[in-house]
């Protein structure tokens, strides 16, 4: 078991070097970027007249499919699908990265904190967990738009709300099965602080369960997106997001086929790279898989 | 162990407590009432009706009523359905949501993990990309897209299954299918994920090294020590999966526990709420208790702190 501290890599190479050295998640990581930067500059290219509005209807044009005048086809109102791709993009993926950040901050120092501590008050932060996990997430969402009205804020704040959940969950299971490890004993027999057990012991041992699941976790909230805008609750029309894209594409599948065959390319591609990206963090930061 | 048990079955009753207060007073808090519709009720009859469900008294007497006939085991009636209480209408859908349930869950664990240990065992050829293709399809393909293109292929297409209805076993495997493999793709990533660390592991290398068949070591030595998170993951979305699908039930017309929660949500009907919601909240609350303990059978260093 104490292997989990041996580094089998060069001692001069970084983290960051054996990244590099693997192609597959360096051509993720900048597709990656490539889509949120098409996606965050569509407002300026609309303003540059080298996009048309997302949300100038033809109502005459209707659905027509890819063509050179609307490289992507319109959808049933006659709008340019390319420019309300790149506009939904904007809205999925500020929800990936606001859900990502809190189950990575909160979540996994939830997880870990309550671990370490342990006992009952591991106990009562699991049942904490518990307790928000029931709530229905449907009536909240319903309550803070009639509170604070119908904004693009309430999904942030519901899949904030949710995304940390599993996460802290497993992370604490995991964090427990590590502090009783020999090479944790060592440490608190050498005199090693709480802190620094968390940070440079418990966090790289929990590193590759943490990427794999923060990868499952952006494609879970960016449906649930699609879901609560469903309800009427989150994006309002004439915005849109990916996941309101197929929904709406998958109602008209046989008569529109591309409405939902091409959000759902762009989607399941962006998340193909980023479970690329994160399997290559991983292997890359995880020392002992560093030397494969 | 059975105190153990016996420990978390007692917490579970304050944890359902605070559930249920809050998601009274968030069912309350919300505008709109069950008695609203289009034309609007006289006033007179709408008093009365609400002085027969108790709604014209304070909102902590309601509250102490509510939990008074909770303790007794009753729901109270349905403010919807007239004549019902909530004790039948979920009582008829449980049946539904289980057995859907427990068949996706098991089709998610038969598929998922299997495919998470192959793939695992040749990394970075195409015995794992393959897999972990198909099971990245099922993770983004959503429910809404995924139930239809099965109903098109297998039913309207091939008509081997009905596309929808309840009653008899050929009902069932259609949407079995659609939760069930959608569940398994997560559940494939995360084995994929940890068998990859385990197999670094020094007692890997020995079992191998004595001659264990590599299937064995796979399945039997591996297997135990990487499947920790996976049964974690496995105490929510079991959870999540007996207690009904609203997306699944509604595509293929299943009278289960998840249509008539989110139903009920938009009908208001406060006590099918507070039911459906106590409901999902003991079977999120017994399947992690069930996790937990199989975690400890599993990995008995995660039992208890030694220190």
């Amino acid at each position: 078991m104490s292997t989990a501290l041996t580094n089998t890599s060069a001692p001069t190479e970084t983290g960051w070097q054996r990244f590099q050295r693997d192609r597959t998640p360096v051509i993720a990581l900048w597709f990656l970027v490539g889509v949120a930067a098409l996606c965050f500059s569509s407002p300026l290219l609309t303003a540059l007249h080298l996009l048309p509005d997302y949300k100038a209807q033809d109502l005459a044009l209707g659905p027509v499919a890819p063509c050179a005048a609307h490289w992507l086809g319109t959808d049933l109102l006659g709008r340019d699908l390319l420019a309300r791709l790149l506009q939904g993009g904007m809205i999925s993926i500020s929800v990936g990265l606001i859900a990502t950040t809190v189950a990575l901050f909160v979540g996994v120092i939830y997880g870990v904190v309550a671990a370490e501590i342990g006992g009952r008050f591991e106990d009562l932060a699991m049942r904490v967990v518990d307790i928000v996990s029931t709530l229905p997430l449907t009536l909240i969402v319903i309550l803070c738009t009639v509170v604070f009205g119908q904004n693009i804020w309430m999904i942030f704040l519901a899949v904030g709300g949710v995304s940390w959940l599993t996460m802290a969950r497993i992370v604490c299971t995991k964090t427990r099965s590590l502090k009783n490890r020999q090479f944790v004993e060592a440490a608190v027999a050498l005199g090693q602080s709480r802190t620094g057990i968390v940070l440079r012991h418990y966090l790289p041992n929990l590193s590759g369960t943490i990427a794999v699941y923060a990868t499952l976790t952006v494609p879970g909230v960016m449906l649930l997106e699609a879901f609560v805008s469903f309800l009427g609750l989150g994006v309002k029309s004439p915005m849109t997001s990916w996941g309101m894209m197929i929904k709406e594409g998958s109602d008209v599948m046989e008569q529109c086929p591309w409405l939902l065959f091409i959000p759902s390319v762009v989607f399941a591609g962006t998340l193909l790279s980023l479970s690329y990206l994160g399997d290559g963090l991983r292997d890359a930061f995880d020392p002992r898989t560093a030397k494969k | 162990m059975f105190i153990y048990v016996l420990k978390r079955l007692a917490e579970m009753i304050p944890v359902l407590l605070v559930v249920v207060v809050a998601t009274f007073f968030l069912a309350h808090a919300v505008p709109g009432g069950p008695f609203d519709k289009e034309r609007p009720m006289p006033a007179e009859v709408k008093k009365q009706v609400e002085a027969y469900y108790g709604l014209d008294q304070p909102l902590h007497v309601q509250l102490g009523n509510y939990i008074g006939n909770l303790a007794h085991g009753s729901l109270g009636p349905s403010m919807k359905y007239p004549g019902w209480t909530v004790n039948q209408i979920i009582g008829a859908r449980i049946p539904v949501s289980v057995i859907l349930g427990s068949l996706s869950l098991l089709i998610a664990i038969l598929v998922g993990i299997p495919i998470g240990v192959i793939a695992a065992s040749r990394p970075n050829t195409w015995m794992d990309r393959l897999p972990m293709g198909l099971a990245l399809i099922g993770i983004c393909v959503p429910s809404f897209v995924f139930g239809p293109l099965l109903a098109l292929v297998f039913s309207l297409q091939l008509g081997w299954f009905p596309p929808c209805g309840w009653g008899s076993v050929s009902h069932l495997v259609l949407p079995s299918l659609a939760l069930g493999l959608i569940t398994a793709a997560p559940l494939a990533r995360l084995t994929r994920g940890e068998l990859m660390e385990v197999y670094t592991l020094d007692y890997v290398r020995t079992a191998r090294a004595k001659g264990v068949s590599p299937t064995r070591v796979r399945f039997v030595h591996a297997l135990r020590n990487g499947i920790l998170p996976v049964v974690t993951y496995l105490g929510p979305a079991a959870a999540a999966l007996v207690s009904g699908s609203f997306v699944v039930e509604s595509l293929f017309d299943v009278p289960g526990v998840g249509r008539l929660f989110v139903t009920a949500i938009i009908n208001r009907d406060v006590p099918v709420i507070l039911g459906t919601t106590l409901l999902y909240a003991v079977a999120l609350l017994c399947l992690n208790l069930v996790a937990d303990l199989a975690k400890a059978a599993l990995d008995p260093r995660t039992a208890r702190d030694r220190r």
